[in-house]
């Protein structure tokens, strides 16, 4: 690791200067040429995905069925993805499975193109509040196709938490000090703002992204309660399943991905959506604004929207499919998985998650006092660093 | 090229001597101008950017903002101190762990044990650095080998995994030939007559080894410092891995604010802290002689 410094001198000198030229190949997304034919597949397609998002049981038939090499990059975090889609003018990669927080960044940043819908015929199946969010739908273009929604769920060690937790107190609470790990990420405020609108009425919280500056500091301040509780932030899914493994962690905010693992491993973890409830996220695969195997994309948003594929997604990370036909299908890969997924019923369930957004000075109650995602960001440092 | 071309060069080469030098050198210097200062210039230059924070791009006019954030922002010291802090932690245990081996190495050891000991410092070196980092991780993890041996002889158990503790462990761990060789090394160059002297004059072991060994290697453990000092300074995979709670490092805010937060300028402006930092500390080991033991 000798040349550690030299290495990042060169990275910052590339990075430079690829957003030099990312500056000058300027950021322009009609929707009035979208394409009205899928044309043949450019032989690639380059992801940038979430873990657990490019799983070989559907992107290897995808592969054969299509000529497409799949070419997944995993990032920890919404961030991360809005940088990766930004970084070397934006060419690099075609797909990003980006959650409510990041698209909207990418879509005004200039980062991504329109979509048609209409080439997505399984489209019409989504659930309603999929077809047309405004997380990735603006003043009518599509950015997008909507994917899979879910929970940020309380994982814990089922045999040393006793008795089971019912509320998000627990990864507050010093009985677990040195044992807690939640993840490495601003967006974290936002399930200690979830849990103190309801613990904190006076606070007066209603929507966990649109914070005051005194509701943020309420928050960052039950987060620096929580730091020495903390054993590590965790930045990837993998950590996170480590820690607990080998007993590092008993509890802990998590994806059902984690949970799914564990169990697997045989590891005794529960997970459960708190009496608070829960943030949560719903992802839509975008196209980069110079993607360069479009046709591919459009191929793999298809091949994934297909009820089969959702099913296939919805088990392997536990996570809702946007699409409604999805049910029978997860049936019949592991029964009784349609009603815990809540694939069957979801529109109640759906209003029930506060889904991740970027925090905007925008209240959206007419005001505009609230505090915008730097800082977040730097309340976040102040927190972990 | 004909014969008398050719002699006419190597004449001409052979009185200008300086010619000749420039030649042999021009490639590595070449090199060294275009890649390394070009890279340490560049990376100064954009620390005086600053990104727009909406677009993410990088806006090209002069600011110190970035300098100012680093100064006034609380987290960022405490990051910078905790890395020369473990830095420095790390290299002194560094000397206190190789200084004793390499006299033992050096002067006590047979011939035959020293070529195995030899070996051994350098064997570690083979494999992967991640590799190393990942076995310390499972090692020292709660239900790790370290608590199982510990459970085992009866002293109950550590809670060290990802923790500074588990830090200054690995760093001291992974860095130590580094120290170790040039220690050796200069233990190596002390003539046996100087100790015997010392002897002979009536000092004993602690004595001499205080007053008269000592002084003759310090320069080689200054020169084995700056490996351990800047290796710790400028690492951040060992903190992301075994790392916990409070175990931000400079590297790990470089790497986040290029990879995750897409603000190249912020980084570079971090990144001259250990540079500066190296460069003082170059300044001081020359003075103690470190060079001429390298």
């Amino acid at each position: 690791m000798r040349f550690a410094k030299i290495d990042w001198a060169l990275a910052a000198i590339l990075g430079a200067m690829t957003i030099g030229v990312a500056a000058c190949g300027s950021s322009s997304s009609s929707s009035s040429n979208l394409p009205t034919t899928i044309g043949a597949g450019e032989g690639q397609l380059n992801l940038v995905a979430w873990e657990g998002y490019a799983q070989p049981e559907w992107v290897k038939p995808f592969e054969a069925a299509t000529g497409c090499q799949v070419h997944a990059k995993y990032a920890g975090s919404s961030d991360e993805m809005v940088t990766l889609m930004r970084q070397g003018g934006g060419g690099q990669y075609d797909m990003v499975s980006a959650s409510g927080d990041a698209s909207l960044r990418l879509i005004s940043g200039g980062n991504l193109q329109a979509m048609n819908v209409n080439l997505v015929p399984e489209w019409k199946n989504f659930i309603p509040q999929l077809q047309s969010p405004r997380h990735n739908t603006v003043n009518g273009v599509h950015y997008g196709i909507s994917l899979q929604w879910g929970p940020n769920t309380l994982l814990y060690n089922a045999k040393t938490v006793k008795p089971a937790p019912t509320s998000w107190e627990s990864i507050y609470n010093p009985k677990y000090k040195g044992s807690v790990t939640v993840p490495a990420n601003p967006i974290q405020i936002a399930d200690a703002a979830l849990y103190l609108s309801k613990t904190q009425t006076s606070l007066g919280i209603t929507d966990p992204y649109e914070l005051t500056e005194a509701q943020l500091n309420a928050a960052v301040n039950l987060l620096k309660q929580q730091r020495p509780l903390i054993k590590k932030y965790w930045t990837a899914a993998a950590d996170e399943v480590e820690l607990f493994k080998n007993g590092d962690a008993v509890i802990g905010a998590a994806w059902p991905l984690q949970t799914n693992n564990l169990q697997a491993d045989k590891v005794p973890v529960s997970e459960l959506i708190p009496a608070e409830g829960a943030t949560g996220w719903a992802d839509t695969w975008m196209l980069a604004a110079h993607a360069k195997h479009p046709n591919c994309a459009y191929k793999w948003v298809n091949w994934v929207s297909t009820p089969k594929v959702q099913a296939e997604q919805a088990i392997s990370f536990g996570e809702t499919p946007a699409n409604t036909k999805a049910c029978p299908f997860m049936e019949q890969i592991k029964k009784g998985s349609c009603l815990k997924y809540h694939a069957n019923a979801p529109s109640a369930y759906f209003e029930s998650i506060k889904f991740w957004k970027t925090p905007v000075k925008d209240c959206g109650n007419g005001k505009t006092d609230c505090t915008d995602y730097s800082v977040w960001q730097k309340k976040w440092t102040e927190v972990t660093a | 090229m004909n014969g008398a071309v050719r002699t006419r060069v190597s004449a001409a080469l052979f009185r200008r001597p300086w010619l000749r030098a420039g030649l042999l050198l021009s490639g590595p210097a070449a090199w060294f101008v275009l890649i390394y200062l070009a890279a340490l210039f560049l990376l100064f230059l954009s620390a005086l950017w600053s990104v727009d924070s909406f677009s993410g791009k990088i806006v090209h006019s002069w600011t110190l903002t970035n300098f100012e954030t680093l100064f006034k922002v609380p987290a960022y010291r405490t990051i910078a101190l905790r890395t020369i802090g473990i830095a420095a932690a790390v290299t002194v245990t560094d000397i206190l762990l190789a200084v004793p081996f390499a006299f033992f190495a050096a002067r006590i050891a047979p011939k035959r044990l020293r070529a195995v000991l030899f070996v051994a410092v350098l064997i570690p070196l083979w494999s992967s650095y991640l590799v190393r980092v990942f076995a310390w991780r499972l090692i020292l993890a709660k239900d790790g080998i370290l608590n199982w041996f510990l459970g085992k002889i009866g002293l109950g158990s550590l809670n060290i995994g990802y923790s500074n503790w588990a830090m200054w462990i690995v760093f001291s761990y992974i860095w130590l030939p580094f120290m170790i060789l040039p220690v050796w090394a200069a233990i190596e160059r002390v003539p046996d007559s100087f100790l015997e002297a010392s002897a002979d004059l009536g000092a004993r072991g602690l004595r001499s080894f205080r007053l008269v060994l000592l002084p003759l290697i310090l320069p080689g453990i200054v020169a084995g410092s700056i490996f351990t000092f800047s290796l710790t300074l400028g690492d951040f995979i060992t903190p992301t891995l075994v790392g916990g709670a409070g175990s931000t490092f400079i590297g790990n805010v470089v790497y986040q604010e290029v990879g995750i937060a897409n603000n190249v300028p912020f980084a570079a402006a971090f990144a001259t802290v250990p540079l500066v930092i190296m460069g003082f500390y170059l300044l001081v080991a020359r003075r103690l002689g470190a060079f001429q033991a390298l």
